[in-house]
């Protein structure tokens, strides 16, 4: 599946529901139905699509970093604390500009999770599974787990890899 | 400062209500406070609503409940702490009082989550984390970020699914005598057990419903309500903590830190020895969005010790007549959880069991006369601990 195919197939659900509320007005002369309990509802006409545009300035060296196949973290050189997800500001010390640190790939699962009942905006993928590992340097990444096997205290690696059928690059977790 | 007394509470019963508009549903709640303290609106002097909405159609709540409670023009505003927004509401009435800005204040908690279709409430849920980092690129849905503390506690523990099931079991056990729950029957194991997968190792049966509902308290300064009632029952302490948005931030996955630490402030407080906090509470309301939430708030309040909290549930400690009654109302498992109105309802119902009030087969015996409220918003994002007692703080 393209994600143009999954953008269709939503456009198709949304256009039916909107044709399906147009016979309710139709057929009633307001958009009102009964749901499951016999109660009369108003369904909303005025819909509303919702796409936040994230600013990513600060940390864009992250992005570029994962294009050039690497995993950056921030380290404030002051007191040398790891962030990642990356920062650009160390809250502790209140200064900016941290220096861009490589992640280590190996790490170890501290918990998992197998998502079944999923969020309709990733309903075009199989279950996936998320895990939180502890990287060699102490630091946890959040990231799906790639395998079939899973279990907490399983060795780890972190890796590059493309979100299909989106098409962009984000990071995984594999067994090492 | 001045000792805080709830006068009033209201509750709804919680469920699907598409009978009423989240406004019609506030003033069920508001009304019965208001009957219960005797006071009429003009005597309200500042109000708080707790709702986290984005399910539900009206963006500013406060405004349109207290228009249509007749509560305007006194002065309000809206609180959001995620799945602790009721204790939140209640803290800013509390605190108004306490400093001696307000006399008489009312908070309200109110949820309509069906106004949303389910699967779009599990979208807007699920982005309750570090949005970009787990939402966006992750997919972490709401039951997913408990179940991965339920895998974390599992495997370092050894608790298992069973342990899991037992506290849904005691809060179905419970929900089915609370005429306000949401769900109003028992379970057995084996409907646990085979109960549909929702986010590895939890299943349906280990979490909280999506709910409408709201709960309203009365609240008033000591010298007031002497005035109004006989039976107050008093604020002791309030510990309130927070916790980080990304779970990847958190070093241990089997508790919930902010959870503990409001623990340890309102304790030290009301003068508590940790280790044993079970034996001056009569019941405690603990949040469990989900099973393995109930579990790790044993530990976080000190009514069990580390990695011990899933054996209180499998001895059957925490039914009436056990060490210590938790969620005997039917807790967010069975009772429902309206998200802005749960910690509010969990004030009600200390409040009520402490009064002698409860339903028929829910009742504690009331020995020490005081109960406790746990309310963890996010998992751990935000965390209130509140103590109430029918006797009068000291200071």
């Amino acid at each position: 599946m393209t994600i143009n195919d999954v953008r269709e197939k939503l456009q198709q659900q949304i256009s039916q529901l909107i044709s399906s509320l147009d016979q309710v007005v139709q057929m009633y002369g307001m958009p009102i139905i009964q749901d499951k309990n016999g109660n009369p509802l108003w369904i909303d006409v005025r819909e509303m699509t919702l796409r936040y545009q994230i600013p990513i300035k600060k940390v864009q060296k992250f992005f570029e970093g994962l294009k050039e196949g690497k995993i950056l973290a921030t380290k404030c050189n002051k007191c040398g604390t790891i962030y990642f997800p990356p920062q650009d500001d160390c809250p502790k010390c209140k200064i900016s500009g941290l220096e861009w640190v490589e992640m280590p790939d190996e790490g170890e699962l501290v918990a998992y999770t197998i998502i079944n009942v999923k969020p309709p905006s990733f309903s075009h993928y199989q279950d996936y599974i998320v895990g939180i590992a502890k990287m060699k340097n102490g630091i946890n990444v959040t990231a799906w787990v790639n395998s079939k096997e899973v279990k907490v205290g399983m060795k780890v690696k972190l890796r590059i890899t493309k979100r299909e059928p989106e098409n962009y690059l984000t990071y995984e977790l594999i067994p090492a | 400062m001045r000792n805080v007394a709830i006068i009033g509470t209201g509750h709804t019963k919680f469920g699907v209500r598409t009978d009423v508009n989240l406004q019609e549903l506030a003033w069920e709640a508001i009304k019965q406070a208001l009957e219960e303290a005797n006071l009429d609106q003009k005597d309200i002097q500042y109000f708080v609503v707790g709702n986290v909405g984005s399910w539900s159609a009206e963006e500013l709540p406060a405004v349109v409940v207290g228009e249509y409670s007749d509560l305007t023009p006194k002065g309000t505003m809206r609180v959001e702490a995620a799945c602790a927004t009721g204790s939140a509401a209640l803290r800013d009435a509390y605190l108004a009082i306490k400093s001696g800005e307000a006399d008489i204040a009312l908070a309200v908690g109110v949820e309509q989550m069906h106004q949303s279709p389910n699967p779009q409430v599990v979208e807007l849920i699920g982005r309750a984390g570090d949005y970009f980092w787990e939402f966006e690129n992750f997919g972490l849905t709401f039951p997913g970020y408990y179940a991965l503390h339920a895998s974390a506690y599992m495997a370092k523990y050894g608790a298992k699914e069973e342990d899991l099931g037992k506290i849904a079991i005691k809060s179905h056990h419970y929900g089915a005598r609370n005429p306000y729950a949401q769900f109003q029957k028992e379970i057995t194991m084996d409907e646990y057990l085979k109960s549909k997968p929702v986010a590895y190792p939890l299943k349906l049966l280990d979490s909280s419903p999506i709910t409408d509902g709201a709960a309203a308290v009365v609240l008033a300064s000591e010298e007031v309500a002497k005035k109004i009632t006989d039976s107050p029952v008093w604020i002791v302490s309030q510990g309130v903590a927070s916790g980080t948005a990304n779970l990847s931030k958190r070093t241990d996955f089997t508790h919930i830190e902010a959870a503990y630490l409001a623990a340890q402030q309102a304790y030290s407080r009301a003068g508590i020895n940790f280790d044993e906090a079970w034996r001056f509470f009569d019941v405690a309301e603990v949040h469990d969005c989900f099973t393995i939430a109930e579990i790790m708030a044993y530990e976080d309040l000190g009514f069990a010790k580390r990695g011990e909290g899933y054996l209180l549930a499998r001895e059957e400690q925490t039914y009436i007549g056990g060490k210590i009654p938790v969620n005997v109302d039917g807790g967010l498992k069975a009772k429902g959880h309206p998200i802005g109105a749960t910690g509010i309802s969990m004030a009600v119902a200390i409040t009520r069991q402490l009064l002698y009030r409860a339903p028929k087969g829910t009742q504690v015996n009331v020995k020490h006369g005081m109960g406790i409220s746990h309310n963890v918003g996010g998992t751990g994002h935000y965390a209130y601990v509140t103590i109430f007692s029918t006797r009068r703080p000291s200071s």
